[in-house]
């Protein structure tokens, strides 16, 4: 930073001190001013073709592009003088002449930058008297269809697909007012993190066909998470209608994932709203109170050595607490195949399909492939389905305390399940495969009596007479802080919702 | 010689001397006609010498923005350690000219020269002839021209026996009126799409391949030869009005005119002798009524204006219109100007690279709305919106080529209001020709 010289320049009055280099639009966000625009994204090369977001620099003969205008000392840039205004508020006039204006059934309405801009800058009639031009939508495959009306040519989408995902797959078909965004002959937008385009996409145009009609962005609630299907942790917002989770899309985090998910990630949610959910504590077959069903779990764990099962989808809090109560133990990791994005550095989709294996493995656990393989007298599973692995060992154990959302395959009739939230429906943190460790919100309540994960353990630690009194993630994630050396320093408070490094990784860069 | 007429005695023929003569496009013909003589000696000569007598003798660039062409060729930082190249412009797309063409056909030699002296002069060895793809037979002519330069040892990587190399390729273009535009030329010729770029960065530090370019027309290029042998003082000398206009210009006639073609007159000649004397008049029983003096991007002025005009860049800048490319379109008293301006409308709405908002969906509303006027549903209100539009189009786009949709028509609506609020009214029908 310290060689890096500065530019002094005024923005609507107010001084900016900029790196060298810097465009104008982006030296007017740190001035609290936000330039219209529609092209230019901070992710992308710049085209400076949409001309929104022309502003005033005084003694220059013409407006300026500011996406495309460095900074120079002592320019004074006016955002919002009459000239500015009036050129913006010509663009919009021309965006809108050929646009359907069918708001009431766009997906992007609510969310839509041609909306905000118009209502913020744009004539309020027009004077287009000329018949609207049309063309059929078009299915790109993967998430994406192209609604070609609704599309103003700010080539973001062709930029991305072609720069970021290396796949020259879009380009702009035809000229004039007849162009539109065309896709390449054998081509189709299957490219794994092709989806991207719909949240690059200003406009209704790029829309997912997984959310088509689903619900309108002023319905939904947003909460700040993080993607749980693999380990890379790529930042994401939790889109809900009432409870139900509608979609996911990704939170911008520069050490992480930019601004982009990948097409797996994004889709695989569904399973976040299954309505076949362990929703009540059962003791020998029968539902029980939280207090019986942890009192007899405890009562088991006394004195015995547990096999463990854990799961690299609990969080660091939850793995804690499980290692403070039963011990460390094995975990399973589903996998699959690799796929990165070209023009982002160390960001891919992982082949870890899951999103704390790190953070397990920083508290002790290790991985394999039977995590079952071995198990004794008592045995804990927590988090793990058991989905496909010998359950044999189970049956001849005295005795079986599960943690899950769902009863796992093969427990026995007489095992003590104690309910627990996934990711949505509670607090938490991951540490994602270069060891940073990521808060997640919750999102929606767990169902019936299913407690969060940490508060479970907590419990169960407290029965089985291991752990202190927690009434908080973060006051877990604080004694975990303390007691373990890889998360040393670390709080809720200074993680933030970007994360931070555990020491251990910090120590390894 | 002429073509496609004989040579009128006031003209000053120079580039177009040998028009006409074919002879003139074989190598051994062209050099008994005195060609090759500067290139040689070009070659031993410093390229900051030759930019500073090209600078001296006033060449401005002849494709239609007036550039002085030594300013231009003084950007290219010689000794950079970079690839740098000459890309000559004879993509000649502009509507109603058709000068390049004439040169390329008849005397591609001389465009070979001007371009081989024009490399050296940058410090570029390839220089690429970016040529409109429907010139088949320009295409053809410069190719076999160009077969002989190298087989003779003209041009190639010992250019002339100097030890220099210069490379000249012709590139055709694919049909966009676009790539005429110098930053749109350089992406079709790095087989991009034909779009304009931003500028900055100048293509004379990112050009062609990112490396530094320039980009000059076929009529500057093949004039530098001439200024070479006969001396920058000849060329300043030529100049009848404004001694910031030099030399000697094509202009490409068509329309509604006795003779057109191409003229070679010097700059400053009065436009009233061109268009009566050289171009023959109007059409027997017609008058003229409007022209638009330099391709269809400038502004369309009335008969009466032209007839006050000395023709060079400046003396057309004084009756609100420009010199460009010195495509005279002319318009008599037969035609209806909103239809020809419609059709005109209708020419950029299809050619913009639809990168630009203002350009892709203004050139087009512009059209519909000069279209429904012509066929008698306007409104006044679209004459004030024509205005308003053209207004927001200008000066806010990437390229030139909103400006151009826009200057021709509101010049022609200011000048010829009557005709396009007769049509308003229903007082004419735009197919009732004389009025």
């Amino acid at each position: 930073m310290s060689d890096q010289k500065l530019v002094n320049l005024t923005i609507e009055g107010r001084p900016v001190s900029v790196p060298e280099g810097t465009t104008i639009l982006e030296a007017a966000k740190t001035a609290g001013v936000l330039i219209p625009h529609y092209c230019y994204h901070p992710g992308l090369k710049i085209a400076g073709v949409c001309r929104m977001c022309l502003v005033e620099v005084e003694k220059w003969p013409k407006l300026a592009p500011s996406c495309a205008t460095t900074v120079a000392d002592g320019q004074v840039v006016n955002v919002y003088s009459q000239k500015a205004l009036d050129a913006r508020k010509g663009v919009l006039e021309l965006l809108l002449i050929n646009h359907p204006l069918d708001c009431p059934i766009c997906d992007q309405a609510g969310e839509c930058e041609l909306q905000d801009y118009t209502f913020q800058e744009g004539r309020a009639d027009s004077r287009y008297r000329e018949p609207k031009r049309f063309n059929p939508a078009e299915d790109f495959g993967g998430d994406v269809l192209y609604v070609t009306n609704r599309c103003i040519l700010c080539t973001r989408c062709v930029r991305y697909m072609g720069d970021v995902a290396g796949d020259r797959a879009l380009c702009v078909e035809e000229r004039g007012d007849r162009a539109h965004i065309g896709i390449a002959p054998d081509h189709d937008l299957s490219h794994p993190w092709a989806a991207n385009v719909i949240d690059l996409c200003p406009v209704g145009a790029l829309v997912s066909k997984d959310f088509l009609n689903k619900a309108r962005a002023w319905e939904l609630d947003r909460t700040a998470s993080v993607c749980p299907n693999c380990s890379q942790g790529c930042n994401v917002t939790l889109e809900m209608r009432d409870t139900t989770l509608v979609r996911m899309k990704p939170r911008s985090n520069s050490e992480v994932n930019h601004f982009y998910l990948c097409d797996e990630g994004r889709l695989n949610y569904e399973w976040v709203n299954r309505a076949d959910r362990l929703e009540t504590p059962m003791v020998a077959g029968k539902p029980a109170s939280w207090e019986n069903a942890l009192a007899a779990a405890g009562a088991a764990l006394k004195g015995a050595t547990a096999h463990v099962v854990a799961s690299a989808s609990l969080s660091n809090e939850a793995l804690w607490l499980l290692k403070q109560t039963a011990g460390t133990g094995k975990f399973r990791v589903a996998k699959g195949a690799e796929a990165p994005l070209p023009g982002v550095p160390d960001l891919a989709l992982r082949a870890d399909r899951a999103p704390n294996a790190t953070g397990a493995e920083l508290l002790g656990f290790s991985r394999a492939d039977q995590p079952l393989a071995g198990a004794g007298a008592v045995v804990v599973i927590a988090g793990d389905d058991c989905a496909g692995l010998d359950t044999g060992a189970l049956a001849s154990a005295k005795a079986v305390i599960v943690l899950g959302s769902v009863v796992p395959a093969g427990a026995p009739a007489g095992a003590i399940l104690l309910p627990i939230a996934n990711f949505a429906e509670e607090e938490g943190t991951f540490t994602n495969l270069r060891g940073r460790v990521q808060r997640y919100l919750q999102a929606r309540p767990a169902p019936g009596l299913a407690r969060a994960s940490w508060m479970a353990l907590a419990g169960l630690a407290a029965a089985a007479g291991k752990g202190g009194v927690y009434d908080s993630a973060e006051a877990v994630f604080g004694a975990m802080a303390k007691a373990e050396a890889a998360f040393s320093g670390l709080s809720y408070d200074s993680l933030g919702l970007k994360g931070q490094m555990a020491a251990g990784a910090r120590v390894n860069a | 010689m002429g073509y496609p007429h004989k040579q009128h005695p006031r003209e000053t023929p120079i580039l177009s001397k040998y028009f006409g003569d074919p002879e003139a496009r074989t190598l051994a013909g062209w050099k008994a006609r005195g060609g090759y003589k500067a290139l040689p000696q070009a070659l031993a000569t410093d390229p900051v010498a030759i930019q500073n007598v090209v600078k001296e003798s006033g060449l401005r660039g002849r494709g239609g923005a007036g550039f002085p062409c030594g300013l231009k060729w003084s950007f290219m930082k010689i000794g950079d350690g970079k690839p740098h190249y000459l890309c000559c412009n004879a993509d000649e797309s502009e509507p109603g000219t058709f000068k390049d063409r004439e040169i390329m056909r008849w005397t591609p030699h001389a465009l070979i020269e001007g371009c081989a002296i024009a490399s050296h002069a940058i410090g570029a060895e390839t220089c690429y002839i970016y040529i409109r793809g429907e010139f088949t037979q320009p295409i053809a002519v410069m190719e076999a021209a160009l077969e002989e330069a190298r087989a003779a040892g003209i041009i190639g990587p010992n250019a002339c026996g100097s030890g220099k190399t210069i490379n000249i390729w012709v590139h055709r273009g694919a049909g966009a009126y676009i790539c005429g535009e110098e930053t749109a030329l350089m992406n079709s010729i790095e087989g991009r799409r034909g779009n304009p770029r931003i500028k900055p960065p100048f293509p004379a530090v990112a050009g062609v391949f990112g490396m530094p370019t320039t980009v000059n027309n076929v009529e500057t290029l093949t004039a530098v030869p001439h200024i070479l042998n006969n001396g920058a003082e000849w060329y300043k000398a030529m100049s009848l009005n404004n001694p910031k206009s030099t030399g000697s210009k094509l202009f490409s006639v068509c329309g509604n005119v006795a003779r057109p073609g191409n003229y070679e007159v010097p700059m400053g000649f009065p436009f009233k002798e061109f268009l009566y004397d050289l171009c023959g008049g109007p059409l027997p029983g017609r008058k003229f009524k409007a022209i638009i003096p330099g391709g269809s991007s400038v502004p369309v002025i009335t008969i009466e204006e032209a007839e006050q005009v000395k023709m060079d860049y400046e003396g057309f800048m004084e009756f609100g219109t420009m010199l460009g490319s010195g495509g005279v379109i002319i318009f008599d008293d037969a035609q209806s100007m909103p239809k020809q301006l419609a059709r005109l409308a209708r020419f950029y709405a299809h050619e913009s690279c639809a990168q630009c908002t203002q350009c892709r969906e203004g050139t087009a509303w512009m059209t519909k709305i000069l279209e429904r006027i012509v066929a008698g549903q306007g409104t006044f209100e679209d004459l004030d919106t024509i205005f308003e539009l053209t207004e927001n189009m200008t000066g806010k786009t990437i390229c030139v080529l909103s400006d151009s949709c826009g200057a021709p028509v509101t010049s022609g609506i200011t000048r010829f209001r009557g005709e396009f609020e007769a049509l308003i009214t229903g007082k004419r029908s735009s197919t009732v020709a004389v009025g």
